[in-house]
């Protein structure tokens, strides 16, 4: 069963050669867009049940032994994280294909997306730092071209920023990686981890530790490198930011807290006021810029920021709880923020706008897409008993046992903040009177606000359901924490050896 | 030589630095390029030079003495090489194309004003 770990990378990667070559094919490309999402659900799926069965799995392409070959590995996290990209892939495909005009389809863009979910399996399957840095490279260009795909005014200056801030992310991480590689002789995860146990954490190592930390966290939009991400992410259609809020920045979250855990947890544990600083100012500031914003993907943008401190917060508590709290509240805030975006998209394509003060009274036409909008973002705010309040519950518990008083009481003040300006955008787009210059609204064609609105109904039920039934969630991600603290299965499972 | 090239490299980090934090885009796709460069030479000197000593082993099997230039940066260079090359081909695609959109290279003339006009849907109105 261990080419189970291949075939989440070769999945989208033949599907999108098979769109490349029927080029003008762009039904056959749609249908092979939604048929290989689905397998790469089912995939994940049967990797999370393999992982649970028989612990952490591994794999050497071309039997290349380990620490000289590129390592696959799936452990919990990893598979949870696969099997959210799976779901996040299919439901984005689907309202694609409702979504993207012919314009964009005619440039390529469902083998585009395959490709960035190439990239993103990659990253969370490798084992090999230098290999995480190709997959990075890439996700990052398959997100180049959607991001700029159509071509828009707007969409150039949102680019521009795109690429100039995450290319320099890439070279610090090359060149954390080649200081590491400089210091200790291997690129393997789990032979680094043994490596640097061995040595003292002095002069180089620290420094590399935080050249990693800032490229992860350029990738990740934590505070202060958050600035390119409102100034990008409102640009593109609404599709393409679903899938880059939900997966792109959620990735960044993913390696910081693979590398920092297994790799360099002793400064993680030094490092800890600092991590824990950045967290609650992420939180704090992408929070007051949402409530700033008359308009509406802005918001969200910034709200996507506000969300990602939250996931630094379980970093930098460093207990079981903190870390399952932080994989809970990842998987949560894929679900709800994704139903939220598409959401917001329907409005959109109805309205032809997404200034806020130019919509109003959509309720009374509309009770279903209210409550789509209201049910995620009540979640996003973290109100009981949905899927949110979990997640909070958790890392604000881990707080108080870790008595980061100051820290808790910024991430409780931010869940206010964030269901004020939530709430607020629900009240302006669908509970106040529509206003008197209100543009006509369009109807949309039965199919097509079908394939937009099922996969937002999809997830919002998604975070409703582990809203109501946590338990099983909650204990995976618990799993996933204890492997993630207890590196010695993970080394095992790579290298073959106790330490 | 080490010392030399450590000069070479910061050299080349400020000037990216410094080139990166100008308006013009153009100056900006510059600056990553020689971001690239300095990153390269930085994991070529941190991975030892050795000079004269190829990493080969002989017929007989034995290494005749060490240490031996390490091959894995000089992979790890040219991976990054090849990928910063695909993706300096975008940036210059990309500037292009801002330049035929904005009519200017200069980031200060490239912000928008009309902000949230999202393409309505084509039919029926209601």
């Amino acid at each position: 069963m261990k080419n189970l770990l291949f075939l989440p990378l070769i999945i989208p990667l033949a599907t999108a050669v098979l769109g490349l070559l029927a080029w003008n094919q762009r039904k056959f490309q749609r249908i092979a867009g939604v048929c290989s999402t689905a397998l790469l659900t089912v995939t994940a799926v049967l990797l999370l049940l393999e992982v649970q069965q028989h612990g952490i799995l591994s794999s050497q392409a071309g039997n290349w032994p380990a620490p000289f070959g590129i390592t696959l590995v799936a452990d919990t996290f990893s598979a949870l994280m696969l099997l959210a990209t799976g779901l996040m892939g299919l439901c984005v495909t689907v309202y694609s294909l409702a979504d993207a005009d012919s314009d964009q389809e005619a440039r390529g863009y469902h083998p585009l997306l395959q490709v960035l979910l190439l990239g993103i399996c990659g990253s969370f399957l490798t084992g090999d730092l230098f290999n995480l840095y190709v997959w990075f490279e890439v996700m990052l260009i398959a997100s180049f071209v959607l991001l700029a795909l159509g071509g828009k005014r707007e969409q150039m200056e949102g680019a521009i920023k795109y690429v100039a801030l995450n290319l320099i992310a890439s070279a610090l991480l090359l060149a954390g990686i080649g200081l590491l590689y400089g210091v200790t002789g291997t690129l393997n995860m789990a032979h680094l981890a043994i490596r640097l146990q061995e040595m003292p954490h002095t002069g180089t190592i620290p420094v590399i530790a935080v050249l990693l930390f800032c490229a992860f966290s350029i990738k990740a939009a934590v505070f202060p490198f958050y600035f390119w991400l409102p100034a990008s992410y409102h640009t593109p259609p609404v599709a393409v930011i679903t899938i880059f809020s939900a997966l792109l920045s959620k990735v960044g979250i993913y390696v910081l807290i693979r590398v920092f855990t297994l790799i360099f947890p002793q400064e993680t544990i030094t490092g800890q006021p600092l991590i824990l600083a950045a967290a609650g100012l992420t939180m704090l500031f992408g929070a007051l810029g949402a409530i700033a914003q008359p308009e509406l993907r802005r918001l969200l943008s910034f709200c996507v920021v506000s969300q990602i401190g939250y996931l630094l917060m379980g970093l930098g508590l460093m207990t079981p709880l903190a870390l399952a709290g932080s994989i809970f509240f990842m998987l949560h805030i894929m679900a709800a923020k994704s139903a939220l975006f598409l959401t917001s998209g329907v409005v959109a394509r109805m309205t032809g706008t997404t200034m806020l003060k130019e919509i109003g009274g959509l309720y009374q036409r509309y009770p279903l897409l209210a409550v789509l909008f209201l049910v995620p973002a009540l979640s996003v705010a973290g109100i009981p008993p949905l899927s949110g309040f979990w997640g909070k519950l958790a890392l604000v518990q881990a707080g108080l046992q870790s008595e980061q008083y100051l820290l808790v009481a910024m991430a409780l003040a931010v869940s206010v903040l964030t269901l004020y300006y939530l709430v607020t955008a629900w009240i302006e787009l669908f509970w106040k009177n529509q206003p008197a210059d209100a543009k006509k609204l369009h109807h949309l064609p039965t199919v097509r606000r079908g394939q937009m609105i099922v996969p937002a109904l999809l997830l919002a039920l998604v975070s409703l359901v582990a809203g109501l039934l946590p338990e099983p969630l909650f204990r995976l991600c618990r799993t996933a924490a204890e492997q993630l603290l207890n590196n010695d299965a993970y080394i095992k499972a790579v290298l073959g050896v106790t330490q | 030589m080490e010392s030399m090239l450590a000069v070479v490299i910061g050299g080349l980090y400020a000037a990216g630095m410094y080139l990166m934090v100008r308006r013009s885009i153009v100056k900006m796709i510059f600056g990553l390029a020689l971001l690239g460069n300095a990153a390269n030479l930085l994991i070529f000197t941190v991975g030892r030079l050795t000079r004269g000593r190829p990493p080969h082993v002989p017929a007989d099997g034995v290494l005749s003495s060490l240490p031996v230039a390490d091959p894995v940066p000089q992979a790890l260079i040219l991976t990054a090489i090849v990928i910063g090359f695909g993706v300096q081909a975008f940036a210059l695609v990309l500037i292009k194309r801002v330049y035929q959109t904005v009519g200017s290279d200069d980031q200060d003339v490239m912000i928008t004003e009309n902000q949230g006009q999202e393409k309505p849907e084509q039919g029926e109105e209601r």
